[in-house]
């Protein structure tokens, strides 16, 4: 990085060469890469989301909170974040377990695991949806067993935390495995040399070495949570106040050609999502300065 | 043996095995076997007739114009934001990294809904399309456009680590000897990126085609005309017709399949591993 604070962008067409932008280089192109780039990036991204804020400015304070945070915008928010929540705390303890396998253990088949943990980032949302619900609904092969046992996943909102399973587990998967494949054994060798015992190594030595890439890994598999549609509109059952999630009641207001309430919805979620976005920031730089030190 | 200080015990690791597959088994593996299962359900000849069927060809027809239009656009964009990032020195780049990893944080509902904003009826420019009869909502350049949108980040965010470690020497070295910039590029730059660049374009494009958020937003779901894959699936299912909306989902759970087993040949075979968390 430059070292520099960040400040704005300069402008695209601002020459390569002068020594504003460090080192002199005899690399050409920057221009044309620059400034098409950011051109690109400011008509694809940005300003269409800066439309969405503008848009949300022009309801007037008062109505954007009437209906931003209407009672059933606050029941989907609730779910979507809810279940977000639960999913990527269960996908953080057993992403790590599973990462714990694929990284110290060998056993047949771990090359086929560790591609398969990739799945969701590969299979269409839509088709992970309607999978999970033909599984988990009570006549499906998973909730078949569960209903003799009082438990019904799908059509309720334990449904929305089993896609959100499904959707978030690599990220911790991922986070997690190139750390605890660096960390060097040594450190463990001494622990238990000095006496310690199995669990308290991995209590004492290994989880803490390996606690911000958890971190991280959690923090990204709710994010995505909180946003997922795709995956959970089938399985939730979709009933307003208890198993509707808030991408959902977007949808739900822009067929009713509800503009204003969509909007104020979607700009909720938009300022949770960068104040998420900031977090994650956050907590790389934190495992980034660790890893330095270490 | 039984309590090795540097290793769990036989028992211990035996459990955690057995957990950590059971978990993989009932979230990722079943959901993927569920879904051959009930495309072949009801007979080959329902599997078939469900994929042959004129809509669903549509659909088919569509998802591979839509990701034959975004994932280009986003490799020509995925170098351009690289080369400037990683050979050049500018104040703000952390920033601009950032902007372009925004649309990840985005869902996929809200990416939809803000081309709606810009491009519909009741949006910004929506009157003066109208006017011009231009239609992007409801057609397929919306479509196209939430594509381009949620796939944005996928190849700069590949490429920039990898030109960023690979550093500046080769390319400097190449036009002190006297060839072009394109040359360089094209000669240099480019064999040095090309696993990298095949990686970005997998995820891209597994992405492109199987996206449904934000393209339901947008498309209107006229059968034959904005129906994607994903989107053709949904209405099928939510006709009950789970036989072919199966069938349908099915190709794309193939799609997947192959997107893994290539991504495995180029992580094994040429030790190219991904950044780690890539979405």
């Amino acid at each position: 990085m430059t070292g520099r604070a960040a400040t704005a962008p300069l402008p695209a067409a601002a020459p390569a060469r002068r020594p504003l932008f460090g080192k002199r280089t005899i690399i050409p192109g920057f221009g044309i890469t620059f400034g098409g780039s950011l051109l690109w990036l400011c008509l694809i991204v940005l300003l269409p989301l800066s439309a969405i804020f503008l848009r949300a400015a022009g309801l007037g304070w008062e109505h954007f909170v009437a209906i931003g945070f209407s009672a059933r915008a606050m029941a989907a928010y609730r779910l979507s974040f809810g279940a977000a929540l639960a999913a990527a705390a269960i996908n953080a303890v057993f992403g790590l377990l599973i990462a714990w396998m694929l990284v110290r253990y060998d056993f047949p088949g771990r090359r086929l695991i560790g591609a398969l943990v990739d799945l969701p980032f590969a299979l269409p949302t839509a088709v992970a949806g309607i999978a999970l619900t033909a599984l988990y609904s009570p006549n499906g092969w998973v909730g078949a067993l569960l209903a003799p046992l009082g438990i019904k996943v799908a059509f309720t909102p334990a449904g929305v935390v089993v896609a959100l399973l499904f959707i978030g587990l690599p990220f911790v998967v991922r986070s997690v495995e190139p750390v605890l494949a660096d960390l060097g054994r040594d450190v463990e060798e001494a622990a238990a040399t000095l006496g310690a015992s199995r669990a308290q190594t991995f209590r004492r030595v290994i989880l803490p070495a390996i606690l911000p890439a958890l971190i991280t890994g959690f923090a990204l598999a709710f994010a995505r949570g909180v946003g997922e549609y795709g995956s959970v509109i089938f399985i939730a059952g979709n009933m307003p106040y208890r198993s509707e999630i808030a991408p959902l009641l977007i949808v739900t207001q822009l067929e009713q050609y509800d503009y204003a309430g969509a909007t104020a919805i979607a700009t909720v979620m938009l300022v949770a999502a960068f104040a998420m976005l900031l977090v994650i920031n956050v907590i790389q730089a934190w495992n980034r300065r660790r890893s330095e030190t270490a | 043996m039984t309590n090795s200080p540097l290793t769990e015990s036989r028992g211990a690791r035996w459990a955690l095995l057995t957990v950590g597959i059971v978990f993989l088994a009932l979230f990722l593996l079943l959901p993927l076997v569920a879904v051959f299962a009930e495309a072949l359900g009801q007979g080959l000849g329902t599997y078939l007739d469900a994929i042959a069927e004129p809509d669903a060809l549509a659909a088919i027809r569509l998802t591979l114009l839509v990701a034959a239009i975004s994932v280009p656009l986003n490799v020509v964009f995925g170098i351009a934001a690289a080369w400037s990032i990683t050979k050049f020195d500018f104040p703000g780049k952390s920033l601009v990294i950032s902007l372009i990893d925004l649309p990840f944080s985005v869902s996929p509902v809200v990416a939809g809904l803000i081309y709606v904003l810009l491009f519909g009826a009741q949006g910004w420019w929506g009157e003066w399309l109208a006017a011009h009869d231009v239609q992007i909502i409801f057609a397929v350049p919306g479509i196209v456009l939430a594509t381009i949108f949620v796939t944005f980040p996928f190849v700069a965010r590949e490429l920039i680590p990898l030109m960023a470690e690979q550093g500046r020497d080769d390319e400097e070295a190449a036009l002190s000897l006297g060839a072009s910039g394109w040359q360089t590029f094209r000669r240099v730059t480019l064999p040095n990126i090309r696993w990298g660049l095949l990686y970005g374009v997998l995820l891209c494009n597994a992405r492109a085609m199987g996206e449904f958020g934000a393209v339901s937003v947008v498309s209107g779901h006229i059968r034959g005309k904005t129906n994607t894959m994903p989107l053709h699936v949904e209405i099928l299912y939510n006709e009950y017709n789970f036989a072919a909306a199966f069938a349908v989902a099915s190709l794309l759970a193939l799609l997947a399949l192959v997107t893994l087993v290539l991504k495995s040949v180029l992580e094994w075979r040429y030790d190219y591993q991904g950044k780690g968390n890539g979405h």
